[in-house]
């Protein structure tokens, strides 16, 4: 929920301190791709498996046995222009769900959690002068780290694209 | 207390809404709670995109959540300078100030501005969160004052309350107005017809450090008014997040945020708001407090804070160099303008000099970042020479 947690932040950011405020009501358009052809997953040593998603909006897709990871379509609109990302260094070990670093905009800070357990093999380096990246591309250029997979069962605890469309709505409404 | 609930307007989720809340909705703008109210974060701009706009062209915003209140009656003056820190006497008819109502402990009850009107009434502007705090605060004291003989009474304006705010903000009015604009400088108030809308009070004052005004508009010309402003392409809408960045960068404090009741004026640095007349008398709430807080030492201080890297925002902690806990940040935010962070904080007095490196605790890590004078961003308010 890095997304939304921001929302209320920014909401805990921009209301007085008064008693008895409670969180902003924003609602992001849902601006939802469709889902991309759903790939097989690997058999062989060579781990493959289509874009999946967490419930706090990150995706991680598999290639090769490693993933890459980014945020959500839906995150990178709740958030607005990232003006920053904080990445993590090159060989740090993750668990599932560790915080790995955060994307800030001008109004507030969403951290982020890893989707699996394994380790950082690659930071996208653009980022740092070109932040904005991961709003014009978050599943492409704008993808913020690669990692081994270290377990491969916890991806079959991820959402697929229709399920996180499914959440995604059951969240807005 | 009757007369803050807006007759005509209903509430939903039980939030309050301005006479724009349907408007805003059509524009697309995204509606968040902010203090009990319904109010716009953004539109289509992105916040980014509208923080830009404001400095360079002009933005339009809905401010009618604010209090504003009307004070009449022959003490009027004497009934203001029992509650605030300024001198309300020395203002010139029509001539408005930013003044803070303080308790007797010294701390700040609310930030406002007053306007002394040349229409025999103090106008009032204070902050919605602190609406039925600042109402029960001017009722009781009015209350009293006529209990022991004086004469004041408080209307509540059911105005709209619109703030047109950035460099070609001016330009745009004068093209609805007949009043010369340029006569009007900064902090000054006059009452004029608005592009055919009568009885506006424009205000020239604002929170984002550019040139602008705020217009007291009749409730039920509120949507009109603005569509006729916004039929000038210079100006946008633009919403809470724009506002909080811009006010940032212009130094300006946030209620709430900065300023609260356990912070004084003088640790607020906000000692020009105390009149001199008023020191010397010691005659505002908390004055035994507060004045000797001017010459002698205080506990912490509102400082000014840049840094690079991750940005800094509210509640990190300042550290010393040696990463000694020296104070906390209570507003921050990456300045749209001058691409590095801007933050205000509290700090230690000895560490409040302009020039003084300390350092924020961000997700655990020590950011290095420097004391700066404040505004950040130069403002551009319309000063007479």
């Amino acid at each position: 929920m890095a997304a939304l947690r921001a929302l209320r932040r920014l909401g805990a950011s921009l209301a007085p301190r008064c008693p008895g405020r409670c969180g902003p009501l924003i609602s992001p358009r849902a601006g939802w791709p469709q889902a991309a052809s759903t790939r097989s997953l690997g058999t062989s040593a060579l781990l493959f498996s289509a874009r999946k998603f967490t419930d706090k909006h990150e995706w991680i897709s598999v290639e090769n046995g490693i993933g890459t990871v980014g945020i959500s379509n839906f995150a990178q609109e709740a958030l607005g222009d990232i003006v920053y990302c904080s990445l993590p260094e090159i060989g740090t070990k993750l668990n599932k769900q560790d915080e790995f670093g955060a994307l800030e905009s001008v109004k507030a800070a969403s951290e982020l959690y890893s989707p699996l357990t394994g380790e950082v093999t690659e930071i996208n380096a653009t980022l740092a002068d070109n932040p904005g990246l991961v709003n014009k591309s978050c599943y492409e250029d704008g993808w913020l780290i690669k990692m081994t997979v270290d377990n491969p069962s916890e991806l079959n605890e991820l959402m697929n694209e229709d399920a996180y469309e499914k959440f995604i709505k059951s969240i807005e409404d | 207390m009757a007369g803050l609930i807006r007759p005509c307007l209903a509430l939903q989720d039980g939030l309050k809404q301005t006479p724009l809340h349907a408007f805003h909705r059509q524009q697309g703008g995204k509606m968040v709670n902010f203090a009990g109210w319904s109010m716009p974060v953004q539109y289509a701009l992105s916040h980014l995109e509208s923080h830009l706009h404001t400095r360079q062209h002009c933005s339009l915003f809905d401010v009618s959540h604010m209090l504003q209140t009307k004070v009449f009656g022959r003490d009027r003056v004497k009934f203001m300078e029992s509650l605030v820190v300024g001198d309300i006497a020395e203002l010139k008819p029509d001539q408005g100030t930013l003044s803070l109502f303080t308790n007797e402990e010294g701390g700040i009850l609310d930030d406002l501005i007053v306007t002394s009107t040349s229409e025999q009434h103090l106008y009032v502007v204070s902050n919605a969160g602190c609406r039925e705090k600042d109402w029960a605060l001017m009722q009781g004291r009015a209350e009293d004052l006529r209990a022991a003989g004086g004469d004041v009474h408080l209307e509540v304006s059911e105005n709209a309350l619109l703030a047109l705010q950035g460099p070609s903000a001016v330009q745009v009015l004068q093209t609805g107005v007949s009043d010369n604009l340029a006569k009007l400088p900064f902090m000054s108030s006059a009452v004029m017809g608005v592009f055919g809308v009568p009885g506006c009070r424009v205000t020239r004052c604002g929170y984002t450090g550019e040139d602008g005004v705020e217009i007291s508009v009749p409730m039920g010309r509120t949507v009109e008014l603005v569509e006729l402003l916004l039929r000038d392409p210079q100006v946008q809408l633009a919403g809470l997040a724009a506002r909080d960045s811009l006010r940032l960068e212009a130094g300006l404090c946030l209620y709430g945020n900065d300023i609260d009741e356990m912070t004084t004026p003088v640790e607020a640095a906000l000692v020009w708001t105390l009149g001199k007349r008023r020191r010397l008398a010691m005659d505002f709430p908390g004055a035994p407090v507060i004045v000797p807080q001017i010459k002698g030492k205080v506990k912490r201080k509102r400082v000014g804070l840049i840094s690079t890297g991750p940005p800094i925002r509210p509640h990190m902690p300042i550290l010393s160099p040696e990463g000694r806990p020296i104070g906390e940040v209570t507003s921050g935010c990456p300045s749209p303008c001058l691409k590095k962070n801007v933050a205000m904080g509290y700090v230690e007095g000895e560490q409040s000099r302009v020039g003084t490196v300390v350092a924020v605790e961000v997700r655990k890590k020590s950011c290095p970042a420097l004391v700066t004078r404040m505004p950040f961003v130069p403002t551009r308010y319309h000063m007479l020479k």
